[in-house]
């Protein structure tokens, strides 16, 4: 039986002890085993703890049982304090032991490419829909009468022969010659897009067009255009100068300007080509548009009475060529990869 | 159309800014393309006689040619050209001339025999655009002074406007000059001439067999005629619009038709007197053009003949060599007529001969200028021939196909504020397009105006035609820009907007996108194991090897692959999007939207995976069907990718021979997807499952399964077989070799078992993991230790 004086003198043996062993511990594993020793049925406080039972005086038996709580709380603390050490001291050393030379690696999988002309066409969709227009397609193989007579160019009308036109050869002896073709412009996507939609019409037409051009430094047979129509009540050709400017604007920057001056197209009238201004004060004529012809508009089945529209058309190959300074529009088409993966 | 600055300004007093004047013409809708200034002198250039001609045995192409600059002193030049002969007078640049082109002349001649100076053509020192052979300056001209002082020459602007096709008015000077002076405010003035006849009365008659095709032609008889050199100035004016000087007669002739855009023709008198006859030519028949060339008409084509039913002239296009004008004529019968636009287009397009008559012709000249243009035809030709006699009794003939002189169109003035933004009264209207000769005929109604047509502006037939003229005239810039608010919500269709998420799933799998030339030569589609029956052919192609259209991609991207191979570029992948165009039932073909990707030096399980990826990203799925591989396709390591019936697409490697066809080393794996219907088939938004909370169970089971057993029926097998609780299920190793025969392959899988609602026990996972096993068992698989 201890008397109180000789049990504090346990309890502080023993917590001097412990923090000692504490102390000593050099890293985190050897801690963690003194740890679980302080924890032990054998540890000195444990036992002290389980002898409390025989203390006959309870505020005794009450001061000795917080005496006891008290040294194991320091020893706990002093335990969490050193494992926060230790841990990060180790640490450190794993970091410092695994320094990686980021700029060695082995790439797994090269990124693609879209092709330019791809990349023109988006942009171009994109600042349209920007300005509330929708994206029509149509087919490249067409009928005589969606790539010209329906477009106000009849039979014998005069501009047909500018277009250089590819025809198919007619699949059988009862089809009239020269009735199917490859398109020579996006334009019979307008009166499809009119035959179906209803107005209001807010729509650019992108696509693939052909003309019977030998390829050289600036033209190619097969090319690209993006035309645009927009068709409802109370259309002007304000409306057409202001939609180009807009775009102009969007699409160029905003300190590019456009103007419109007359021209002539079978399928608009008035008719006009649109330039734009660059900064220096330099034009560059860019595309043709105009108010659509009053036989277009009923060749898409819509009263000319009633509505009116514009409709504006431009190369798309150009706008690449020209964003990636390309000297040649045949590099655009060789399909080399050394030429397409510059562009990714 | 060339157009002199000088010339322009005898119509109205436009000024000399000539920026400001080609401005306005553009402006107008008369594209200025280029502003050229011409006959500014170029110093050193003086005009010298030729005293004699001689060949040097060493040079043959050149002649010696010995001239007096007026000196007295004899100069030797070596000359490459040959149109000269003693006494000509020519421009000689003398020693130290700097000469437009940038050269400078010097002595060097050649074989060691110096040239004293160079003679010079009108193209090499701005006098003409002839440049075939040496200016001949005419007889009697000084020598020894200033070519351009001796020549009366100012310099001049030329602006060389692209006319378009609306405007048939505007291929003569009359035509800009009205529609400039309009544009600027000027007052427009005619040349003054003197519609007078003088003489007795001479009539040649005329006979229209084809009225439709020739509605008016009248002959005017003129006598009193010497055949002469023309003026300076009339040469020079010809010279810059890039014609020859002739003689007096024919000069004039061109002359009326560049000022007043009304073709002619002077015939010599005595060949036609008798009469004319307009009618078709016989099909095969021969004419020989005043070019001398021997041409073989068709029955569609126009002919003048005269009273012997001889041909004298194509209508319209150009006159033949016996009824010409020459030196001993004194009588002409000048021919003005109207001829059918449309006609003569096709006859000068089939014959491939192109004309000042016939570009003027096929436009629409104005069927009522005859009487104007053969008055100045005379005012001009009187300057060299003062005993000019014009006779009475010209000969007019009509036909009921005549255009009205003015014809009229109905205008509402709601349609131009339609049309233009803009309100316009009648009165208005009247100012704007008034003073280029249209007129108000008589207003139907307030709002209703109509208009009058003059006779040289055949393209305007209708009220939208009129609107664009008052366009014109308000000026295209007064309009305004309004940016319109659409109405429209402005976005990418599910199909576009889907194709683009393709493209990028494409590009980051590594691809990048070709664009192969669509058109092919005929065996390029057998050459990759398809038919060209189904394929279009191009009735005109550019040449032959470009002459059929693509029924697949395929063809294309092999080449652009070969392409690349054959400049040594390594990890070639190629992809393109693009339509296809098979032969179908209607009229138009098949056409459809194919995807192609192609990965060189891959195999199968590459395209596979391309596969996997791509179907995933679009939430589409289909058949494996490797039982009938695609044409074209390697015979065991390829599939079709079909939905029933309907083949989506192909999937593997090309077939070895046809890679050895398009010279490509190695294996290339391909993908195919007929984009046209998967893209269209926009998945349903999925459901959320919800992710259970307990734990999941995992395990690994390898096999042994015979090659001729599908991995794909393993993981059918194992699916089934797992039930609800079997939540994944994949292959993670493939495994030939050691330990596994021949003819199998070891197949690893990962699976993982999982409980909505509660943790797994031991025994459950067990249960299940011995149904996989016995279920893999059952398609002949062993499970490996």
């Amino acid at each position: 039986m201890s008397s109180s004086s000789s049990l504090a003198s346990e309890i502080s043996q023993a917590q001097t002890g412990a923090l000692s062993a504490i102390a000593g511990a050099s890293d985190a594993a050897t801690l963690r085993a003194v740890q679980a020793d302080l924890a032990g049925k054998k540890s000195a406080l444990t036992v002290l703890r389980s002898q409390l039972g025989k203390i006959q005086d309870a505020d005794e038996r009450k001061s000795a049982g917080q005496a006891i709580n008290a040294c194991a709380q320091i020893i706990e603390a002093a335990i969490s304090e050193r494992m926060s050490l230790l841990l990060a001291g180790e640490r450190a050393q794993q970091v410092a032991s695994e320094a990686m030379d980021l700029s060695e690696f082995v790439s797994a999988k090269r990124r693609g490419s879209t092709h330019i002309v791809t990349q023109a066409t988006q942009r171009l969709e994109d600042v349209f829909i920007g300005l509330g227009f929708q994206v029509a397609e149509g087919p490249e193989v067409e009928t005589d009468f969606y790539n010209f007579e329906a477009l106000n160019m009849p039979k014998t009308h005069p501009a047909r022969s500018e277009f250089d036109t590819m025809f198919i050869e007619p699949a059988s002896a009862d089809q009239e010659p020269n009735s199917v073709l490859l398109r020579t412009h996006t334009s019979p996507v307008q009166i499809r897009v009119m035959q179906t939609w209803k107005p209001p019409i807010y729509a650019v037409m992108p696509g693939r067009v052909f003309r019977r051009d030998t390829p050289d430094a600036t033209h190619m047979p097969v090319f690209h255009q993006i035309e645009g129509i927009v068709v409802d009540k109370g259309i002007t050709f304000a409306h057409l100068a202001g939609i180009i400017e807009a775009f102009t604007k969007a699409f160029f920057g905003n300190e590019f300007t456009s103007r419109l001056r007359p021209s002539f197209f079978p399928f608009t009238e008035p008719s006009a080509e649109f330039d734009i201004r660059r900064a220096n004060g330099a034009w560059i004529e860019l595309g043709g548009c105009g108010m659509m012809h009053p036989n277009v508009l009923r060749a898409g089945g819509i009263d000319p009475d009633e509505y009116t529209g514009f409709a504006f058309g431009f190369g798309i190959d150009r706008m690449a060529k020209e964003r990636h300074n390309v000297e040649d529009i045949r590099e655009m088409y060789t399909n080399d990869l050394r030429f397409l993966r510059q562009f990714s | 159309m060339k157009i002199l600055h000088s010339w322009l300004n005898e119509f109205a007093d436009f000024g000399n800014d000539v920026d400001a004047i080609a401005d306005r013409i553009t402006q107008l809708g008369l594209a200025v393309e280029s502003v050229d200034r011409v006959g500014t002198p170029v110093k050193g250039v003086v005009t010298a006689r030729v005293l004699r001609l001689e060949k040097h045995p060493d040079a043959a192409k050149v002649t010696r040619v010995y001239v007096d600059a007026g000196d007295g002193v004899e100069r030797h030049v070596w000359c490459g050209a040959t149109n000269m002969q003693a006494d000509d007078i020519v421009p000689l640049a003398t020693l130290g001339t700097n000469m437009p082109d940038g050269r400078v002349i010097t002595q060097r001649g050649i074989l060691g025999i110096d040239s004293e100076g160079m003679l010079c053509s009108g193209t090499e020192i701005g006098l003409s655009s002839d440049g075939s052979g040496l200016l001949i300056l005419p007889k009697g001209t000084a020598l020894g002074q200033d070519v351009y002082e001796a020549l009366g020459v100012d310099s001049d602007v030329v602006f060389d406007l692209d006319v378009t096709r609306n405007r048939p008015d505007c291929t003569g000077y009359l035509g800009v000059a009205r529609d400039l002076a309009a544009g600027m405010g000027k007052q427009l003035t005619l040349p003054k001439v003197d519609q007078s006849s003088t003489g007795k009365s001479l009539t040649v008659p005329v006979d229209i067999s084809a009225p439709e095709r020739c509605s008016r032609f009248t002959v005017q008889v003129m006598s009193g005629i010497t055949v002469t050199q023309s003026p300076d100035w009339i040469a020079r004016r010809l010279a810059r619009a890039g014609m020859r000087s002739i003689n007096n007669v024919v000069d004039v002739s061109n002359l009326v038709n560049l000022e007043l855009n009304q073709p002619n023709h002077a015939y010599d008198f005595d060949s036609v007197k008798d009469g004319f006859i307009v009618r078709l030519a016989r099909s095969g028949e021969q004419f020989t053009t005043l070019d001398s060339v021997e041409r073989t008409l068709s029955s569609g084509d126009l002919l003048i003949c005269n009273a012997q039913d001889k041909p004298v002239g194509i209508a319209g296009i150009m006159g033949g060599l016996d009824s010409e004008v020459t030196n001993a004529t004194t009588s002409i019968a000048v021919e003005i007529a109207y001829f059918e636009p449309d006609a003569v287009r096709a006859t000068s397009t089939r014959l491939a001969l192109r004309t000042e008559a016939s570009l003027r012709f096929e436009r629409g000249v104005d069927p009522y200028g005859a009487e104007f243009a053969v008055a100045r035809f005379a005012e001009l030709l009187r300057l060299t021939c003062p005993g000019l006699v014009v006779h009475a009794g010209a000969t007019d003939a009509r036909t009921d196909a005549l255009p009205a002189q003015v014809r009229t169109t109905p205008v509402r003035l709601n349609t131009i504020k339609r049309v233009l933004g803009i309100d316009v009264t009648a009165k208005a209207l009247e100012d704007l397009i008034a003073p280029i000769g249209f007129t108000i005929v008589k207003s139907a109604t307030d709002e209703v105006v109509n208009v009058g047509i003059p006779s040289w502006r055949n393209d305007c037939t209708s009220e939208i035609d009129i609107v664009e003229e008052v366009a014109r005239h308000f000026g295209y810039d007064n309009l305004g820009k309004i940016v319109p608010t659409s109405p429209v919500h402005g976005r990418l269709s599910d199909v576009q907007r889907r194709r683009r998420i393709l493209r990028e799933i494409v590009v980051s799998l590594g691809a990048s996108e070709a664009m192969p030339n669509p058109f092919l030569a005929p065996g390029d589609l057998a050459k990759v194991g398809l038919s060209e029956d189904n394929a279009l052919k191009l009735a005109n192609p550019l040449v032959a090897e470009e002459s059929v259209l693509r029924t697949s991609l395929v063809p294309g991207m092999l080449k652009s692959i070969a392409y690349n191979q054959s400049h040594r570029i390594r990890d070639i992948s190629l992809f393109e999007i693009g339509h296809v165009y098979p032969q179908g039932k209607e009229i138009l073909p098949d056409e459809f939207e194919s995807l192609c990707i192609m990965v060189a030096g891959a195999d199968a399980s590459v395209a596979m995976d391309l596969w996997s990826q791509v179907s995933s990203a679009l939430g589409v799925g289909a058949q494996l069907s490797q039982d009938q591989p695609p044409a074209g396709y390697h015979a065991t390591r390829s599939a079709q990718l079909k939905r029933g019936k309907m083949v989506l697409g192909s999937v593997g490697e090309i077939d070895p021979t046809v890679l050895a066809n398009a010279g490509i080393v190695g294996r290339v794996a391909s993908l195919e997807v007929n984009l046209s219907v998967v893209l269209s088939e926009v998945p349903k938004p999925q459901s959320a499952q919800v992710v259970s909370k307990y734990p999941s169970s995992d395990f690994d089971l390898a096999f042994v399964v015979a090659n001729s057993v599908p991995a794909a029926n393993m993981v059918k097998a194992l699916r089934q077989a797992g039930g609800n609780l079997l939540i994944d299920v994949a292959l993670f190793d493939i495994y030939r070799g050691k330990g596994v025969s021949e003819d199998a392959r070891s197949l690893a899988y990962r699976l993982r078992l999982q409980a909505p609602d509660r943790t797994l026990t031991d025994v459950e996972v067990s249960e299940v993991r011995a149904k996989c096993i016995a279920a893999a068992e059952k398609l002949g698989a062993t499970l490996r230790g």
